[in-house]
């Protein structure tokens, strides 16, 4: 099964409560997937800098001095905000890439959930409400965010193999479904250069909308290409530094409704998900269209674009 | 009337109190609220009572039913009415997928729009909805009718067998052996009778027929590979 929730928010009051309102929605989606959770919340720039988020299994040896070693490999300023098995990394934006190869030399056990100006990943092996409250979720202040709680049916119950996946810088790929042909599809990913690390389905739908970014597609492009490209069953939810997405296979069999006020724009699995947000009695509630890329963003009018199956 | 808070009494409560009624009895008009979205409310009932679910309900709502009434001021989630033998099922919003799968008997009423698979592999159920349908819908139909005032998705009838379908607006496409057939006066009948018992203003003369070219489901060897 597997549960999405998505909130992109329009109303900037709302902002202090994201984290809170994404936590409640994801928690209610607990038995739709009870086995791994996370979070990916678009929140504070600074501007010049980047956050690149990152796990460790032992926290304590590895972020204990990773700002000073950081520092001095990287000749510059770093600052570490450690989140239980987590910590925000900020670096000049220039150091992105330099920031990541220092980290796989200094802490080869560190992974990397995420890389962005705005985006934090947290994700763990558990249930919705504790992976929430280890990390805290809900004191998190954003614009928007997207979340997950995972049925695991392709791969292994890990935190690499839980969602949200990072797709590129401020980007993130949620997904509930089942990839069939994610086997070929990795070898001909890998074979094109592409970093997969786990036997995740998901992973590789994820690579695959980076590659054919990589390539020149722009993300709506690279999402209306999945259609054609995957096999199997997805509801695919993308984040990104300025808005949100959403694309259902044409046969559509994952459920997935939406809702929209003045104030917001939210996605879930079920309905349920959405009865303790503001004014949602009287939200527009519909089901996205199959084979149809939806987006909505801060800086653009909102799009819905019909791919033929 | 009872009045049952599903949030507070629970859904076995409920349900056990729903399916404990009898033919005889006389507690005949019940009210659920803080439906919530929540799964599997009013199923399985067999007695003619009415129930009244206030809000949106989750998956399955009102499966399996017999005789009763069940009233949605809301919008169903997937697979409301799944099975029901007889009775009479009524969504005010909107229904998503496979609304009135396999349903044997009683009548299905949605006031919005349903979602794809609507009526899939019905079995004797008349469904009428006011608005559109997904795609899919009335997949391997077998018998009964379904009624639709708005537009169908793509592939309406995919190999059905002998529902009747009836749309007013336009269909996407038609599935494998699905085909338009002539509206003759007894079928003008029929959707009037539809019509009335869906709470419809649509005129019968505004719609067309589609049903099995039964081509498909009769041996043909052209049919072989």
């Amino acid at each position: 099964m597997c549960g999405i929730v998505g909130l992109f928010l329009k109303d900037t009051s709302l902002e202090p409560n994201l984290g809170r309102m994404l936590t409640e929605m994801l928690i209610t989606m607990t038995d739709r997937g009870p086995d791994s959770a996370g979070i990916a919340i678009y929140g504070t720039e600074h501007k010049g800098k980047v956050k690149v988020t990152v796990q460790s299994d032992h926290p304590d040896r590895d972020f204990a001095d990773l700002a000073k070693d950081m520092q001095q490999a990287l000749g510059g300023e770093v600052t570490v905000r450690v989140n239980d098995t987590h910590a925000v990394i900020e670096i000049d934006v220039a150091w992105a890439a330099a920031g990541r190869t220092v980290l796989a030399e200094i802490r080869p056990d560190v992974r990397i959930m995420s890389t962005g100006e705005t985006l934090e990943i947290y994700k763990e092996v558990g249930l919705p409400k504790n992976v929430a409250a280890r990390f805290d979720i809900s004191s998190m202040s954003g614009s928007h965010g997207i979340g997950h709680t995972r049925m695991a049916t392709e791969s292994a119950v890990t935190t690499m193999g839980a969602h949200p996946f990072n797709t590129g810088r401020d980007q993130c790929l949620v997904h509930n479904g089942s990839l069939s042909n994610h086997a070929s599809l990795r070898r001909k990913l890998r074979k094109a250069g592409m970093h997969i690390e786990t036997e995740n389905d998901t992973e590789v739908g994820a690579a695959y909308v980076t590659w054919k970014m990589q390539n020149g597609a722009s993300l709506g492009e690279a999402l209306a290409s999945t259609i054609d490209d995957l096999d199997g069953f997805f509801n695919f939810v993308v984040g990104t530094k300025d808005g949100f997405g959403v694309v259902r296979d044409p046969i559509a069999c994952k459920p997935a409704v939406m809702a929209e006020t003045d104030q917001y724009v939210a996605f879930a699995s079920e309905y349920r998900a959405f009865v303790n947000l503001p004014g949602i009695d009287h939200a527009r509630v519909w089901e996205p269209e199959p084979a149809t890329v939806y987006f909505w963003s801060h800086d653009h009018a909102p799009t819905a674009t019909e791919k033929a199956a | 009337m009872q009045t049952f808070d599903l949030e507070a009494q629970g859904l076995r409560n409920l349900n056990a109190a729903l399916q404990a009624q009898s033919k005889e009895t006389n507690q005949t008009a019940w009210e659920v609220v803080n439906a919530k979205g929540s799964h599997a409310i009013a199923v399985g009932l067999d007695a003619p009572i009415e129930v009244n679910v206030k809000g949106s309900t989750g998956y399955y709502c009102a499966g399996m039913n017999k005789q009763a009434t069940v009233h949605i001021h809301g919008s169903a989630g997937p697979g409301v009415a799944e099975n029901m033998m007889s009775g009479t099922v009524i969504v005010e919003g909107d229904a998503s997928q496979y609304a009135g799968a396999t349903g044997r008997g009683g009548t299905l009423v949605i006031k919005g729009n349903a979602s794809s698979r609507c009526g899939i592999s019905m079995k004797g159920i008349d469904i009428i909805v006011h608005g559109n349908i997904g795609h899919m819908s009335a997949f391997m139909a077998q018998s009964g009718n379904l009624v639709v005032c708005g537009d169908a998705g793509d592939a309406l009838g995919d190999s059905i067998y002998e529902a009747r379908l009836f749309v007013r607006g336009s269909v996407k496409s038609l599935g494998a052996d699905c085909i338009e057939k002539e509206m003759r006066p007894e079928h003008i009948e029929i959707l009037k009778d539809l019509l009335e018992r869906g709470e419809c203003d649509a005129k019968p003369e505004e719609f067309k027929r589609y049903g099995s070219a039964r081509k498909l489901y009769n041996f043909d060897i052209d049919n072989a590979y």
